[in-house]
């Protein structure tokens, strides 16, 4: 067992008066030093940070060891670990009863990349309001280290058997599929991670986040592509990014000339300082073009690949549902009146 | 013709090629009958295509009352050149032959002197005498309404009344369509001589308090008046129209002027996906629902399984078709009765609600959703193809008034007032605990929702203690379900033989125990409504000493889900079984012959 819970800061609060704590969930049950428990202490982080009300959260997540997760954090919002892969659609229909939710969904590589794939696909295509992070660690845990189909080509699993499948790039898929706001982050890199799940949140539509998680158990020998030291050795960085939320001043020194910025619906602005090279964030054809390099590399890119916030109206918008959630409609807002409830019938004489 | 008229009971049916728009002549013929007051069973036998194959539309029309198919057919109208031969060899004896002339197949010559024939030119007379030479192919169906018209003596007015509200708002269509009736109408006029006993004619006490429609629609219309916000489907036949009429009556009243809804529909991207968000939305606190077939349950199996043991108010409406497989998708059975009641992996029971009757498909759909919340359960509707997709007389629905029962959902006031709350915890006694919902602003509302082994307090457990207590509690559930479900309804009492049906079986049913006390068997019939069985089906066992289980499967699963709950070994001794799984609608003719037969047999 590995903690998560982070260490109690002298009551310090956010900006909706709460401290870190009030984000905190239940002790992990996640192997020590399991790259998943780190990304539950960035989204407990960047929640926080957030002023995101605990209660107005919904978590969700599929089946494996990062579906394990949302126990881990905010105990005060309502949880739901769902079926094998098919976290997408309990998310969309949670959404559509009640549109005032901020949902996160966890997921894994075998959820997103294999079984669910198909929920994946459709959950970016309908664009649906969640912030969607999947916990990449390129293995099947909890059945105990079979490959997954984000496992690079050669990459060696520690029984010695070797993958020769090409991997699904999540990253590249999403931003494919339409979804304008896709991230790659490495579990360990909380400066990177935070802000971008700051911006999943404040990003309408789906926010998909694909962090590399090594699996200390199964997936962290030589050999493997998804190791630590392998993800520390060959992560590249394309930008520091930074999130300054709607509820702060912006700073004056935002617009430095080598950073970029992205505003976000809720105000909210993120900031790209380029590191490795100068990326527009808005441009998808680059964004693939930088994928498919790096890899050939070897190399990890991380960052927000893209993001376009402006580019798709997200899934509650578009269904122009009402504000009141449709979970609290009453007899007379869902009733026709019994005038044309009688009409209807007189028609079918 | 001399004095023997059979009037009005008849069994009629259209042989037409599907895709040629016969539908809407087959609709209007359907609805005159009904508005000449005369009792009226329409069946429509499809194929699973789009164009170009043939397809049976049946209608019985009869006095009595009696609106099941008849096996026997009196009139047959030959309209597809493949299945002529075939479609005049199953006329009865004594019946009436009108068939296309245009389309005979070659060197073929009417033989049978048993029946009446009424040759009719129809492709060349479309040709001839209808101008609209787009029209044509679809008129020429009209014309054979022209044509029964005249030789059945139905009622010209109320043909063109029916052709008008058919075509409302567009004036075009009704003055081709009375144009192209006309000229059927005075075709056989002129050059047809009646020479057949058949006639129908106007008559009342019948049809008064019902309207047509399809059971489809009735369930959509019910769950609009029962609340349903979420509709998440995927398109399967029979199923399809049924969440079609549910969006047109959403998008039709409850989208204000702005265009804003207090609804919401998705097209999945399959059936696992339509199930998943019906209980992400039940879960969220929405009446949510999906309506599917066959091969789509068989998909939503997992989710099912979720939806039970997590305790998720949801609606799955199943209108059933033939399986095993792909099986026959435009044809009807109760193949899905045991699959549904115990859908998915382990110890499942869905509380089942199986209307027989249109308006029970109107108020079963409504009172799935109270019961779902009351519950905390998924509650299954099991339809079929015959009653969802066929036109049935429906009975004036009265407006409900009643709130929505929502059950036992936990605000942040019930919170503060229930000091010991555990999502899991059964405080009543009933089985049934109480819920909160995402959103509820109280540090103690939220509660982690898994299908995995849990605690009172929705907290995970491996412990054998808990895994059972919860197994119990939910059977406890489900026998307090068995006191909330619709009861059976009996018709006679006090007989030997019992006779055990449920859904669209019924509509044959009246018929059959007319047939069946005139050959001397006197059976009480009970007709189920829903599972868990209450109290009243073991008493209707136990008062008869043989009871005949009527299904519409080969394997007589209501026969084996009864063996399965009853239990006791005298009170399964008593039962037989029935079966019919041939497609069709069931025939009083079939429950007669099948329970005399083992009546003799005994």
């Amino acid at each position: 067992m590995s903690d998560t819970k982070t260490p109690q800061t002298e009551e310090k609060t956010n900006h909706i008066g709460l401290t870190k704590e009030a984000y905190g969930g239940l002790p992990s049950t996640l192997c020590a030093g399991c790259g998943h428990d780190s990304i539950t202490r960035h989204i407990i982080s960047a929640f926080y940070e957030m002023g995101i009300k605990p209660h107005n959260v919904i978590k969700l997540s599929g089946i494996g060891c990062s579906s394990k997760t949302p126990a881990y954090f905010m105990s005060k919002a309502h949880g739901f670990n769902s079926v094998h892969g098919r976290m997408p659609s309990v998310t969309t229909g949670a959404i559509l009863a009640n549109r005032t939710l901020e949902a996160i969904g966890v997921s894994g590589d075998g959820d997103t990349a294999s079984i669910g794939m198909g929920q994946f696909v459709h959950m970016i295509r309908r664009n649906v309001d969640c912030t969607y992070i999947v916990e990449n660690n390129g293995v099947y845990g909890l059945t105990k280290g079979q490959f997954s189909a984000t496992a690079d080509p050669g990459s060696v699993l520690k029984k010695g058997e070797t993958n020769d499948y090409p991997d699904i790039d999540l990253c590249s898929m999403a931003i494919l599929l339409g979804c304008n706001y896709v991230g790659r982050s490495f579990s360990g890199d909380m400066n990177q991670m935070v802000p971008m799940i700051q911006g999943g949140i404040a990003h309408r539509g789906t926010a998909m986040l694909d962090v590399i998680s090594p699996c200390v158990t199964f997936n962290n020998h030589e050999g493997s592509t998804k190791s630590f030291l392998n993800v520390k050795k060959n992560d590249i960085a394309i930008h520091e990014i930074g999130f300054h939320p709607y509820f702060e001043t912006p700073e004056v020194d935002l617009k430095h000339g080598e950073e970029r910025q992205v505003e976000l619906p809720d105000g909210s602005v993120i900031s790209l300082k380029k590191v490795s090279q100068d990326h527009d964030p808005t441009n998808a054809t680059e964004a693939l073009n930088m994928i498919n390099e790096s890899k050939a590399k070897g190399q990890i890119l991380t960052g927000l690949l893209y993001a376009n916030p402006k580019a798709n109206v997200s899934f509650r918008e578009r269904l122009k549902m009402v504000d009141k959630p449709l979970a609290y409609q009453t007899e007379d807002e869902c009733r026709i009146s019994k005038e044309d409830f009688e009409k209807l019938q007189r028609r079918l004489r | 013709m001399s004095g023997s008229e059979i009037i009005n009971d008849m069994s009629l049916q259209f042989a037409t090629v599907n895709g040629t728009g016969s539908q809407s002549a087959n609709n209007i013929i359907t609805k005159a009958i009904f508005r000449m007051g005369i009792p009226v069973g329409p069946k429509n036998i499809f194929p699973s295509n789009i164009q170009g194959l043939p397809t049976w539309y049946t209608i019985r029309a009869n006095k009595n009352g009696y609106r099941a198919r008849k096996k026997e057919l009196d009139w047959v109208v030959c309209m597809n050149a493949d299945t002529l031969i075939e479609d005049i060899k199953s006329v009865e004896k004594g019946g009436v032959v009108v068939y296309n002339t245009d389309i005979l197949p070659k060197g073929f010559t009417p033989t049978r002197t048993d029946v009446t024939y009424y040759p009719v030119p129809f492709t060349s007379l479309s040709r001839d005498k209808v101008p609209q030479v787009k029209l044509r192919k679809l008129l020429v169906n009209v014309l054979y309404v022209g044509v029964l018209a005249q030789l059945l003596e139905i009622d010209r007015e109320v043909v063109e009344s029916v052709i008008k509200d058919t075509f409302g708002s567009k004036p075009k269509a009704i003055e081709a369509n009375i144009d192209a009736f006309n000229v059927g109408w005075q075709y056989a006029e002129e050059n047809l001589k009646k020479s057949d006993p058949y006639k129908l004619t106007k008559m009342s006490g019948q049809n008064e308090d019902l309207f047509l429609t399809d059971g489809n629609s009735l369930a959509a219309l019910g769950s609009l008046m029962g609340g349903c916000t979420v509709l998440a489907w995927y398109p399967i036949t029979p199923s399809s129209s049924l969440c079609e009429s549910l969006i047109g009556y959403w998008e039709k009243f409850r989208r204000d002027e702005n265009g804003v809804a207090n609804f919401a529909h998705v097209q999945a991207e399959d059936e696992l996906a339509s199930m998943g968000m019906v209980l992400g939305a039940g879960w969220s606190g929405a009446r949510a629902m999906t309506a599917t077939s066959g091969p789509g349950i068989s998909l939503m199996s997992e989710f099912v399984g979720l939806a039970y043991f997590a305790e998720i108010p949801s609606v799955l409406m199943n209108v059933q078709r033939m399986g095993p497989s792909t099986g026959l998708p435009t044809r009807t059975n109760q193949g899905d009765l045991l699959s549904t009641v115990s859908l998915s992996h382990g110890d499942t029971r869905h509380v089942t609600l199986i209307p027989g009757t249109p308006d029970e498909c109107f108020d079963f759909a409504r009172i799935s959703f109270d019961l779902a919340e009351e519950l905390q359960t998924l509650i299954m509707v099991l339809l079929d193809l015959d009653i969802g997709m066929n036109i049935w007389n429906c009975k004036t629905l009265n407006y409900p008034t009643d709130s929505f029962k929502r059950g036992k959902v936990l605000d942040k006031e019930g919170l503060e007032k229930m000091k010991d709350w555990g999502r899991y915890k059964d405080v009543d006694g009933d089985g049934v605990p109480y819920r909160t919902l995402p959103g509820t602003d109280h540090p103690r509302a939220a509660y982690f929702t898994r299908g995995t082994g849990h605690t009172e307090y929705a907290t995970y457990s491996e412990k054998s203690e808990d895994w059972t207590h919860n197994l119990d509690r939910l059977h406890k559930k489900w026998n307090t379900a068995r006191g909330m479900v619709p009861k059976p309804i009996t018709i006679g009492k006090g007989n030997k033989v019992g006779l055990i049906a449920y859904g669209t079986s019924d509509l044959c049913m009246a018929e059959a125990l007319d047939q069946l006390s005139a050959e001397g068997v006197k059976p009480d019939y009970m007709r189920i409504r829903a599972v868990p069985f209450t109290a009243e089906v073991k008493q209707f066992i136990e008062d008869h000493e043989r009871v005949y289980v009527i299904d519409q499967n080969r394997d007589g699963q209501m026969f084996n889900l009864l063996n399965l709950h009853l239990k006791e070994g005298r009170l399964i001794d008593k039962l037989k079984s029935i079966r019919h799984y041939d497609g069709t609608p069931l025939d009083a003719r079939t429950v007669c012959n099948e329970v005399t037969g083992k009546e003799k047999a005994l």
